[in-house]
């Protein structure tokens, strides 16, 4: 085939499909195993400093929030992020100086709410590099060539713009209709962490609504670790076994973490809590804010339950829910009015 | 001119109307929060009961109940006819499923082409912006694309400082030269001032409308390359009584988006 163009953007998560094989058949036990610790010892025992790495869900929906925490609390350095989608998560993990590189498909921009002073003021002063533009199905196809075992996914976007001119992707000749095709380069993160509605002791994961990328990128991923709101007794998950989206043999850890979402949106439990997005969209236009913020939440913090309870509780909990519910009116300070 | 072309409204409010007009029944539209879940709401409520209302995150057919905040937030699936995936909505855009996206854009050059990652260099930008997010994929796999962006002169542009997302790249057949499917591109371009779309034959940006109240002139001065002038602009339809009843009581009460 012949090449039509590459991508100058760095090629990140790479693996030959043989690399990925023996991985796989070397660091992923096929067996039962109870898999559930803490997630500090999660953290501590599959995320190292320098390690490329994805979260599961989309924007602030379903990501592992008590994760992130967790590796800002831990002091993890220089790692890149597959920022597909990436809002709270990439701003609280530039800020605290976890991440300082970024494969991007959307970041620096909270969707509704505007853009991210946190996350623009580091890219524009040089503290973060973007080394790789993607997009949103680029980074989806990546997974998915990663999850086949293959080496490249066709598809066809980012063809003739300067995203993939920034992209780590090709162009080539497709053989049988001769018109140029985008080849995505698989994409093997060195860990994830995917936030479930819950799972059993050995990792065999339900989650409720939209699935997003996470099938596919809980098969890419190198190390798995999953925060679910809840682990269930073997037997609920193997009455339904239709409803697993990720099986327990990807999954390299179990961490049960309630409301570990927050301040996201767990669908069917809870909605993003926009009074603390409020909080910190404001507190992040200065940096002295931005320590405030982490200092107050994450850092003088011991764990996620200790988080929950700083955030407001129950009481807030129980308002997320029935916010979730459509039985509350939405509080969001951030917008015009309402 | 009846009564209720009377009423007052502001200019988001008649941007959600011009865009909401352009759907057609039957159609599927992908679509971004803001704005464009407003004018594909306003649609399904008056003239396209039928409108399937696509989410990039796997939101397929809902029954919207409120404004999400985000594209994949519950809201978007609330009794959809499918909780999909990214990966499942994205191949029914590729293989041709998905008839409008709407897109939003920092910059906009006379091809329709989009910019969303940087204003000044990509190394050391001076403002950086989201990037492409799904709008990229949008822009390459859905049939007519509907840009709806602030209308001046930073943002209308001859020359992008990055291309993000395609529009007809360089003109006639660039996007099919470039690999990109057959039949798709930008279609109508809606800011605060006007209705654009695009010259059939040189592809280039052409004024459709003029917004109550705005001249030609006025579009000219904010708009930074040469825009094709036809030799009879229509003026954009204001907003009715029933649409702004709509927008204000039931799908933007709080007034987030709509102000």
């Amino acid at each position: 085939m012949k090449v039509l163009e590459e991508g100058r953007g760095t090629l990140l998560g790479w693996m030959d499909p043989d690399e990925a094989r023996r991985w796989m058949a070397e660091k992923k036990s096929r067996g039962l195993e109870d898999k559930r610790m803490p997630l500090r010892e999660a953290v501590e025992r599959f995320t190292r400093d320098g390690d490329y790495f994805a979260l599961g869900g989309f924007g602030h929906i379903r990501f592992s929030m008590a994760a992130i925490y967790e590796m800002i609390r831990q002091g993890r350095r220089h790692l890149a992020m597959a920022a597909k989608t990436a809002v709270h998560d990439i701003d609280v993990l530039v800020a605290s100086g976890v991440v300082d590189q970024v494969e991007c498909a959307y970041s620096f921009g909270h969707e509704l709410r505007g853009l991210s002073p946190a996350g623009r003021r580091a890219v524009e002063g040089g503290r973060v590099k973007v080394v790789a533009e993607i997009s949103n199905a680029g980074f989806q196809w990546r997974f998915k060539a990663a999850a086949m075992g293959l080496p490249f996914m066709p598809a066809r976007v980012m063809l003739g713009t300067d995203t993939l001119k920034l992209s780590s992707a090709k162009v080539v000749e497709d053989p049988f209709t001769g018109k140029p095709i985008c080849l995505l380069p698989a994409c093997y993160p060195d860990f994830a962490f995917i936030h479930v509605h819950r799972c059993d002791r050995y990792g065999n994961a339900q989650i409720d609504g939209i699935t997003i990328e996470d099938s596919d990128l809980a098969r890419a991923a190198k190390r798995l670790i999953l925060t679910t709101e809840k682990v269930v007794p073997e037997e609920e998950i193997r009455r339904q076994p239709d409803r697993t989206v990720i099986p327990h043999f990807l999954v390299d850890a179990v961490c049960e973490v309630p409301y570990g979402s927050h301040p996201g949106n767990m669908p069917g439990l809870y909605y993003s809590d926009e009074e603390h997005m409020a909080e910190w969209l404001t507190l992040s236009r200065t940096d002295e804010g931005v320590e405030e913020y982490l200092e107050r939440y994450v850092l003088s913090v011991e764990d996620f339950s200790e988080y929950i309870e700083l955030v407001g509780g129950e009481e807030k909990m129980a308002y997320l829910r029935h916010l979730e519910a459509l039985e509350a009116p939405l509080r969001a300070p951030w917008a015009r009015r309402g | 001119m009846g009564e209720a072309r009377m009423m007052e409204y502001n200019k988001t409010e008649l941007m959600a109307c011009a865009a909401s007009r352009v759907l057609e029944d039957g159609r599927s539209v992908l679509v971004g929060t803001g704005l464009p879940i407003i004018a594909a709401t306003l649609a399904q409520r008056l003239h396209a009961p039928d409108l399937l209302i696509v989410f990039e995150a796997g939101g397929i057919g809902p029954r919207i109940p409120m404004i999400p905040i985000s594209v994949g937030d519950s809201r978007t699936f609330h009794r959809a006819a499918m909780a999909a995936s990214m990966d499942y909505v994205m191949s029914l855009a590729q293989l041709g499923f998905i008839d409008y996206a709407f897109l939003g854009a920092a910059q906009i050059d006379p091809y329709g082409n989009l910019n969303t990652t940087v204003i000044g260099r990509h190394d050391r930008p001076k403002v950086r912006l989201p990037g492409s997010g799904g709008a990229n994929d949008a822009g390459s796999l859905c049939r007519r694309t509907i840009i709806l962006m602030r209308h001046d002169r930073r943002r209308f542009v001859e020359h992008l400082d990055f291309l993000t997302t395609p529009g007809y790249l360089t003109g006639p057949g660039a996007r099919e030269r470039a690999g990109l499917p057959a039949e798709t591109g930008p279609h109508r371009v809606i800011t605060q001032l006007g209705v654009m779309g695009f010259h059939p034959s040189s592809k280039r940006m052409m004024l459709l409308s003029v917004h109550p109240g705005v001249t030609v002139e006025d579009v000219v001065e904010n708009t930074g390359f040469e825009l094709l002038i036809p030799d009879e602009v229509s003026t954009t339809e204001p907003p009715t009584e029933a649409e702004l009843r709509l927008l204000r009581e039931e799908i933007d009460p709080a007034g987030i988006v709509i102000g």
